[in-house]
């Protein structure tokens, strides 16, 4: 969702990526929605005790502050309230607002991410097919957003909207399916119905009078059972809702319908109500409020087939999904670059304007998912592996058609649920969905009539306000689907099939959480010849002159602007922590900047997401060439770059002036460190280097920083600096997240890894790979430097290239920060500097840095990749077999390359430094 | 939806008269006849007008209600343009030529008469106004509306009758190679599109074919005026096409009998064509059969 401030994402997603590798191999997939016995006992553990909220410490706490010494700063940002209490810190009161209006609340950890809420609800639902659904909140704006399965709670929902003492969601259908007939389940297509009621009551679903009453009267034949004169009055109707502005003629057109539908049994009437109104224009269509490039208010309409675009009531384009190449955004922007039709030549983008930066997010994730829902066979994977640039958001649920097999697979007899009452005398929600006030359950529930008895007459009324769970469904309501229109054959009731398990989680697990860090090097070497057949992607690499690249970078300005993708992501967080750790004085800045940058995550709710720019980049470049022919046509990001984000950030700058002070505080430190133009970038796109022209234009006012940077990053370049300068803003910032959202152990890890580990790695490439090693001296005038950098990457170039061993020598260092400068002399060898990167991606329990830098020597190009990949979890992290993967990974990914050196720095929780492998 | 059915599902059809007027207009439309000798026939008119009713009656088998000619209303013959009918709502338009508009007031008394739904779209002044709209510039497809954005309707009017058919995507397309979206198209079945094959009708047609969430037939014809055809599949379940007959577009007929299982109805409007009118200028369709 987009409500998260994106410089969050990272820490979050470190975080989270803990848990994952522990539950995979500890857990069934299957039961991967049931409730860790652990929580259960914390949620119990704050709804039994009398627990005063504040100063309450308890053992785990003290196990935090163990493991987070490190991050004494971020503790007391975040407990603004002074005390710190276990309790209220991890569980949270939740209530969701289901489909028919009740409520439904439960206690969760607050950092269980967003499926442990869900499969709560759908359990409680009974839920089977599930996949159709989410989990909304409203954010900060009050808008709707869907809470993100795979991300923490807790992230997501700060500053959200009516988050005070509990948190509030609601229970929604996330992709309408075209075809209702096709779901397995009557109880599925209950649910559908109602989200569909709320639609349509509340207007969102626009239709006809004609169709309201249509509508109004199989709702009626479903929850009241059949017309009966004598018990029904002349305006039983009327408690109903059925339309936005009800009459007392629509009611009456009901109740005539209705006389029709005698012996119709609920779930048929479901299904007739539902062939109705999938038929309806806006069935289905998630609505963006967004300008078009002449600035005319229209909207854009997210729905299973594709994109329609809107002006008032009426589509004035559409964009089929198998026309659109790709989905981008960028700041406030999104695009869609449409392919080519019939007469075109070119593709073409378009740009859409929305109201700020988090729709533009939450309007791209929503596209994304619907593509991925409805027409792959598969959800993409998640660019997990090495050298992926670009927002790691993908869909991770399972598509349509999975889910339809899935669902195929469903073996147990029909549940048995109860129909409630629809929303009757209660206000429709809001258009926007503002968050509706609970039905009165005084109206007396009415179960539906029972399949077996279709001609109830009488509405019984002591019906229990929820669904009762699949377990106590035997009793009164048999539940034969014979003589089920829809009926699909099931067998006889037997509840227990559906009970979920209930798998235990070590609760220790947690408690000793190591950090695996994995340096892995690859080197390669390339021809030109090499360089050139990717070149599409990385057009540079023969040119060793800054200015032909640039001057490449003008021609294709336009179309860059409109590529890029993903801005302001936290991505980068991670680069830095790599490369940032640098010299005494960049610690300063962060320092100062930290207090600024942790305000500006808090006020923003930071729109950095994740890795993206990187990842676009990376998707042009030739090593991902490959995997991208396979992806699909939604490319989340577009080459993005610290570059392309000062870009940006300089742009929003001039455009909103006075805008969100967040903003301008998270920029600010930018700017004034940003020096001149960046060419390093440029081979990698052409679009990129647009954005870096533009961008150099901005900032010109730069001067020369020092740079804690890797390495070759030449310190010839003023771009190189002005990049790194970004990443320890950007590290900076992550602090300061993870001070603010990380109570726990592991914010206090991953700072420590900037500061001392990394140390310790660098002193190791310093000595072998001279050439990545980050360079700490700021010495960017001394020529001795460059000579000495010379040196030792021919050293290195030699040595790494004779190994092709998968699995290298891995070595555990620990060196200090001093050893660092002092190494700092060193100084790679100088050939020409052609690009160099820094790409962070995470995954669930890795986050991986790499860092590609390009050289050109003598004709030869050479292409070094530093992957540092951090191997983040609790103690029983098999490290051998997380380096080999790595390692694997890393080899398939780049054939052509040898690794040749790992570097293993293992830190548990106190001692940083221990174990070797 | 309450009353979807396939396109052609008509029951009814309402005409108007040929005025003796026909034809006296000063507007730029009697100044664009291009040729000299293009006096109007009054008496053809009023017999191409009985061939075609007596079609409707007799062939396709519909009830046809026929409003008196009035001689006040030289143009009111072209009774499609001020009103669109979907189920059982009538949506009384506002033509764009001010002298037109009065020719609402028959066709909306007929309209209640046969228990439509009448929507007015609104009083000249306040939300819609400025808002023009003529059902020439509306193609109803069964599924979804387009309406031809020309030089007599215009978007607000395109927004009313959005707002007036709820259930149904309503899509604007530019009017290329005609005057009138429905000069260039037509339905020919359930699910077929007629289209002229001018570079501007293929235009709009791609743009139709963008906009569409469903999948239509196309069946091209190489005349223009071959493109407006008036389909219905009569109370007798046999689908009839009323078409210009060889005579005037000589070139057309092959591609009509592709449509396998029709009756074709060779239908003449030469006349109304001089004045831009053409087969489904004639007739409102209706279907009054779906009420329950």
């Amino acid at each position: 969702m987009t409500t998260e401030p994106n410089s969050e994402s990272s820490a979050d997603q470190q975080e989270a990526s803990a848990v994952p590798l522990l539950e995979a191999d500890s857990f069934p997939p299957a039961a991967a929605h049931s409730t860790p016995v652990r929580k259960k006992q914390k949620g119990e553990r704050a709804e039994g005790g009398v627990v005063p909220q504040e100063n309450q410490l308890d053992p785990s706490q003290v196990e935090e502050d163990r493991t987070s010494h490190r991050s004494s700063t971020s503790k007391l940002s975040r407990s603004p309230g002074g005390g710190r209490s276990v309790r209220s810190y991890k569980t949270m009161q939740c209530k969701v607002t289901l489909l028919d209006g009740s409520d439904y609340t439960c206690v969760v950890e607050k950092r269980e991410r967003g499926h442990v809420l869900f499969h709560k609800v759908c359990e409680q639902l009974n839920l089977l097919e599930k996949d159709y659904f989410g989990i909304t909140f409203r954010d900060i704006e009050n808008q709707k957003n869907w809470l993100d399965p795979s991300k923490e709670m807790k992230k997501q929902i700060r500053g959200a909207w009516n988050m005070g003492v509990a948190w509030n969601f609601s229970f929604n259908v996330k992709f309408y399916p075209p075809d209702p007939a096709q779901l397995s389940e009557d109880i599925t297509r209950y649910y559908l119905c109602l989200q569909l009621r709320d639609d349509v009551v509340s207007g969102r679903l626009p239709c006809s009078f004609a169709t309201h009453t249509v509508l109004g009267s199989y709702t009626v034949q479903s929850e009241l059972g059949d017309y009966d004169p004598e018990e029904s009055g002349t305006d039983y109707v009327s408690e109903f809702r059925f339309a936005p502005n009800q009459t007392k003629e629509l009611e009456e057109k009901v109740m005539d319908l209705h006389k029709n539908y005698k012996g119709m049994m609920p779930a048929e009437a479901e299904m007739h109500f539902l062939e109705n109104v999938k038929k309806l224009s806006m069935y289905g269509v998630d609505l963006h409020h967004a300008k078009d490039s002449e600035g005319v208010e229209i909207m854009l309409g997210v729905c299973s087939s594709g994109l329609l675009i809107y002006r008032d009531r009426l589509r004035i384009n559409r964009f089929a999904w198998p026309k659109v190449l790709k989905i981008s955004y960028k700041r406030n922007n999104f695009y869609i670059k449409i392919r080519p039709g019939e007469f075109e030549q070119f593709e073409s983008t378009i740009g859409f304007k929305l109201p700020n930066h988090r729709a533009a997010k939450r309007l791209w994730k929503v596209c994304v998912e619907h593509h991925t829902f409805f027409r792959l066979v598969s959800p993409e994977t998640p660019p997990k592996k090495f050298l992926n640039l670009g927002s790691k958001f993908r869909y991770s649920g399972r598509t349509q058609a999975q889910t339809r097999r899935a669902s195929s697979q469903i073996v147990r007899p029909a549940p048995c649920f109860e129909r409630s009452t629809s929303k009757r005398y209660i206000m429709s929600r809001s258009l926007d969905g503002a968050p509706q006030s609970t039905p009165k359950r005084s109206s007396p529930k009415r179960s539906s009539p029972n399949r077996s008895s279709p001609k109830r007459s009488s509405p019984q009324k002591t019906v229990s306000p929820r669904i009762k769970p699949p377990a106590s469904l035997n009793g009164t309501k048999p539940t034969e689907m014979g003589s089920d229109l829809y009926g699909r054959a099931k067998g006889i009731a037997v509840s227990d099939l559906i009970t979920t398990v209930t798998p235990e989680k070590k609760v220790e697990e947690r408690k000793a959480e190591e950090e695996v860090e994995v340096e892995v090097q690859v080197e390669v070497e390339e021809e030109d010849e090499t360089t050139k057949a990717t070149e599409m992607s990385q057009p540079s690499p023969t040119s060793p002159i800054r200015h032909d690249t640039k001057t490449e970078l003008t021609d294709t300005c336009v179309d860059g602007e409109l590529t890029a993708t993903e801005s302001d992501q936290d991505d980068e967080s991670e680069l830095k922590t790599q490369d940032t750790v640098g010299t005494p004085e960049e610690l300063l800045k962060h320092a100062t900047n930290i207090s600024e940058l942790k305000r500006s995550f808090l006020e923003t709710g930071a729109d950095t997401a994740g890795l993206t720019e990187w990842e676009k980049r990376l998707s042009s470049s030739p090593l991902r060439s490959l995997r991208l022919d396979e992806a699909p046509m939604i490319e989340p990001l577009e080459l993005d770059e610290v570059p392309s984000k000062e870009d940006e950030r300089e742009d929003e700058r001039v455009m909103d002036a006075g805008g969100s002070i967040e903003e301008e505080i998270n920029h600010s430190p930018v700017d004034t460190k940003t020096t001149v133009p960046k060419p390093t970038f440029e081979e990698m796109s052409p679009e990129l280097t647009a954005l870096l022209h533009s961008a150099r234009y901005q900032t010109s006012t730069g001067g020369w920083t020092a740079s804690p940077a890797h390495s070759q990053a030449l310190l010839k370049t003023t771009e190189k600096v002005e990049r790194i300068v970004l990443q320890t803003e950007v590290v900076s910032s992550q602090q300061t997240e993870e001070v603010e959202d990380q109570p726990k152990e592991q914010p206090a890890e991953d700072q420590e890894q900037p500061v001392e580990k990394q140390p310790d790695d660098r002193p190791d490439g310093m000595e072998k790979q001279a050439g990545q090693q980050p360079e700490q001296t700021s010495a960017l005038e001394s020529p001795e430097v460059l000579t000495f950098n010379r040196a030792d990457v021919m050293e290195e170039t030699e040595m790494l290239v004779p190994q092709d061993v998968p699995v290298i020598h891995t070595e555990m260092k620990t060196i200090t920060y001093r050893s660092r400068e002092g190494d700092a002399d060193t100084d790679p060898e100088a050939g020409v500097l052609m690009s160099a990167q820094t790409i962070t991606s995470e995954t669930t329990s890795t986050t991986t840095t790499t860092h590609i830098t390009k050289t050109v020597k003598g004709g030869i190009s050479e292409t070094r990749i530093e992957k540092r990949i951090v191997i983040s979890g609790d103690a029983d992290i098999d490290h051998d077999e997380a380096l080999a993967q790595a390692i694997k990974e890393a080899k398939e990914q780049h054939p052509d390359m040898s690794v040749t050196k790992v570097v293993v720095h293992k830190e548990t929780e106190i001692t940083p430094e221990e174990g070797e492998e | 939806m309450a009353s979807v059915l396939p396109y052609g599902r008509f029951t009814h059809a309402v005409v108007r008269g040929i005025p003796e007027t026909f034809g006296k207009v000063e507007d730029e439309k009697n100044n664009k006849v291009e040729n000299g000798e293009t006096t109007m026939d009054l008496a053809k008119a009023q017999r191409q007008f009985g061939v075609l009713t007596g079609a409707l009656r007799q062939k396709v088998g519909l009830q046809l209600i026929e409003i008196p000619a009035d001689p006040e209303l030289p143009e009111s013959w072209r009774i499609e343009d001020v009103a669109v009918i979907q189920g059982d709502t009538a949506l009384i338009t506002r033509p764009f030529k001010q002298q037109r508009r009065s020719e609402t007031e028959a066709v909306r008394r007929v309209m209640s008469e046969l228990n439509l739904t009448v929507v007015e779209m609104g009083a000249e002044e306040g939300g819609s106004a400025g808002a023009t709209l003529e059902g020439s510039d509306v193609l109803f497809t069964g599924r979804e509306f387009f309406v031809g954005i020309s030089s007599h309707t215009n978007y607000r009017g395109a927004e009313v009758l959005a707002d007036t058919f709820r259930d149904f995507a309503v899509s604007t397309v530019p009017v290329c190679g005609g005057a009138r979206l429905k000069n260039i198209c037509s339905m020919g079945g359930p699910d077929t599109i007629i289209i002229s094959n001018s570079d501007g009708a293929k235009k709009t047609l791609r743009m139709m074919e963008q906009l569409t969430d469903h999948h239509y037939e196309v069946l091209t014809v190489p005349e223009g005026a071959a493109a407006n055809c008036v389909y219905v599949r009569g109370p007798s379940k046999v689908d009839y096409l009323l078409h210009p007959p060889t005579e005037e577009c000589p070139e057309s007929f092959p591609a009509f009998q592709k449509l396998t299982d029709y009756t074709l109805l060779p239908t003449a409007c030469s006349e109304a064509s001089k004045l831009g009118g053409s087969l489904t200028s004639f007739c409102l369709l209706i279907n009054r059969k779906t009420y329950y």
